[in-house]
């Protein structure tokens, strides 16, 4: 946990805020690396933020304020495990301890952030719970933020992570960067959650809640993380720039009265053009591995209609191309969507149609409301408009975002006026 | 840390087999134990008479309750274990995906509680 800011000395405050910031992740990582105690790994960093805080307005900040915490919440830790083995460690080892951390408090902290990661997306850990956990023991967020993200109450989201902390503990999770061979499984595990998270941040970006933004923006920090960590990881790079492009359009994702602006119909001047190039460094040089996934594609994807801004148009061949390959890898229904709304764009609406029913067929999709919104599309493209109506009136029942559902009315309202639909590509990111 | 490696299969499967079926999965799991002493990892190991043989018992409130047969009447049933000595789960998983019992069955990993 973050610390509380206490009243004191404001340079000692900032300080300790500065390395609460920037080293929280890294400390824990590295505190709970030994015992693969992460709980208590957090616990004692809190004590010693709080100790910091008490401390440094006193004597000034320690030149190594994260050498300085580490060996305060080190010596927390020995009187917690010492406690636990009532008392059997000897003092000797305790001096030895000691002696290690004074060591550290001059050297540099390893960053093992890595290796927390791969632990919380362990396949032991279950799945719905590693977003939050990386958001958690990564970034320092309380359950109550995290739980009401995922649409969970506090104590059940508490409950979830505590539960994970002791799994990784009592279970021997490793702190491990894995072998090669598992790495790729691993990792895509680790990308998973984190896109997990921006995803939700994204969907919630205009909801009244400030979190939602915060959830995307810190997704993107570890997306970063990553990156750095991971040089030599084209999927690293690939989600990364999934994100970016993603992130680059949000202030176009509603018109000036706060309507909602479907991806074909937004101005590409409102998008951001730093982060759009970013991503298409970090795409070109994922690409130079010569080992494609799922994230470089969709974000090649992503590239392809943000070359809209210079071009002026999509090419719709090269995103249907790049569905078919989503397709042949993932089997995703999302991906299945998408690319019969591409292949409506290369060889007509009643092409898509038929690769609707196919991914319908398939099952699962009755709620989803991407799902009826490109089948209402297509449906009103192809001149069907008993089935575009229908189609819009389910999605609408389904779309909880007031400013995309006003969007559908006016699809419906145009369908019943007969006027003529445009595709609008749905931004299912 | 030390892991319970426990084999669930199905044992109408392995009693159907056939004789030099049922000898090639013997020499199998004698590759596989000869393996783990080598790697120091083979604490102990134990294969179990079918479940049929198995007996439950239960003594609420101090009266004693005998019953024939396994635990749970389920499809794959626990057909014998090895107790190993490995550094972490990923390890442990590792040698539970070479046990010959993994190809066919399910080989559950439980850490072991530490006193």
């Amino acid at each position: 946990m973050k610390p509380e800011p206490l009243s004191g000395s404001e340079p000692a405050r900032a300080a300790a805020e500065r390395v609460a910031r920037e080293s929280y992740g890294k400390l824990v990582a590295f505190l709970a690396a030994r015992e693969r105690d992460v709980a208590g790994a957090e616990d004692a960093l809190g004590d010693a933020f709080a100790a910091a805080l008490a401390v440094w307005p006193r004597q000034g900040v320690p030149s190594n304020p994260e050498g300085w915490l580490v060996t305060a919440a080190r010596r927390r830790l020995i009187d917690g495990g010492r406690r636990r083995r009532n008392a059997q460690a000897s003092e000797q080892t305790l001096t030895l301890i000691a002696d290690e951390l004074e060591a550290a408090e001059r050297e540099a902290i390893p960053d093992r952030r890595l290796a927390l990661m791969f632990a919380c997306a362990h396949p032991a850990i279950d799945t719905g719970v590693r977003a939050p956990l990386m958001l958690q023991t990564i970034l320092g967020l309380d359950a109550a933020a995290i739980g009401s993200a995922f649409l969970v109450s506090p104590a059940a989201m508490g409950q979830r992570l505590a539960r994970a902390k002791a799994k990784i503990r009592l279970a021997g999770v490793p702190f491990r960067i894995p072998e090669r061979e598992d790495l790729p499984a691993r990792l895509e595990a680790a990308l998973e959650a984190i896109y997990a998270a921006f995803s939700l941040g994204w969907d919630e970006t205009f909801s009244d809640d400030p979190r939602g933004r915060n959830l995307a923006e810190e997704a993107l920090w570890l997306g970063r993380m990553v990156v750095a960590l991971a040089p030599d990881e084209p999927e690293a790079k690939g989600l990364l720039a999934l994100m970016l492009y993603a992130h680059a359009r949000r202030a176009a994702r509603r018109d000036r009265l706060g309507r909602y602006v479907p991806l074909s119909e937004q101005d590409t001047a409102r998008w951001d053009a730093g982060a759009i190039e970013e991503a298409e460094a970090l795409l070109r040089r994922a690409s130079g591995a010569r080992s494609a996934g799922r994230f470089q594609l969709e974000a090649a994807v992503q590239s392809a209609h943000a070359a809209r801004r210079l071009t002026g148009w999509t090419d719709w061949e090269a995103v249907a191309a790049l569905y078919d390959g989503l397709h042949a890898l993932t089997g995703s229904p999302v991906v299945a969507i998408n690319r019969a709304v591409a292949a409506a764009h290369t060889r007509g609406p009643s092409e898509g149609l038929a690769l609707l029913d196919a991914a319908g067929r398939a099952g699962g999709l009755d709620a989803f409301e991407p799902y009826w919104v490109a089948r209402a599309d297509l449906s009103a493209r192809a001149g069907d408009r008993a089935a575009a109506r229908h189609a819009y009136t389910t999605a609408i029942g389904l779309q909880t975002d007031p400013a995309a559902r006003a969007f559908l009315v006016e699809r419906l309202e145009a369908v019943d006026r007969g006027g003529r639909s445009g595709f609008h590509g749905h931004e299912t990111i | 840390m030390r892991y319970l490696l426990m084999i669930h299969a199905d044992e109408k499967a392995m009693e159907a087999a056939r004789k030099e079926d049922a000898g090639r999965i013997m020499a199998a799991y004698g590759a596989y134990t000869t393996a783990m002493k080598e790697a120091g990892v083979y604490v102990g190991g134990e294969r179990l008479h079918p479940s049929a043989n198995a007996t439950v018992v239960r003594a609420e409130g101090g009266k004693t309750r005998v019953l024939n047969g396994p635990y749970a009447e389920i499809k794959e049933q626990l057909g014998g274990y090895y107790l190993i000595e490995a550094a972490d789960l990923d390890a442990a998983i590792a040698w539970a995906a070479r046990c010959p019992g993994a190809a066919t069955g399910a080989i559950e990993v439980r850490p072991v509680w530490t006193m």
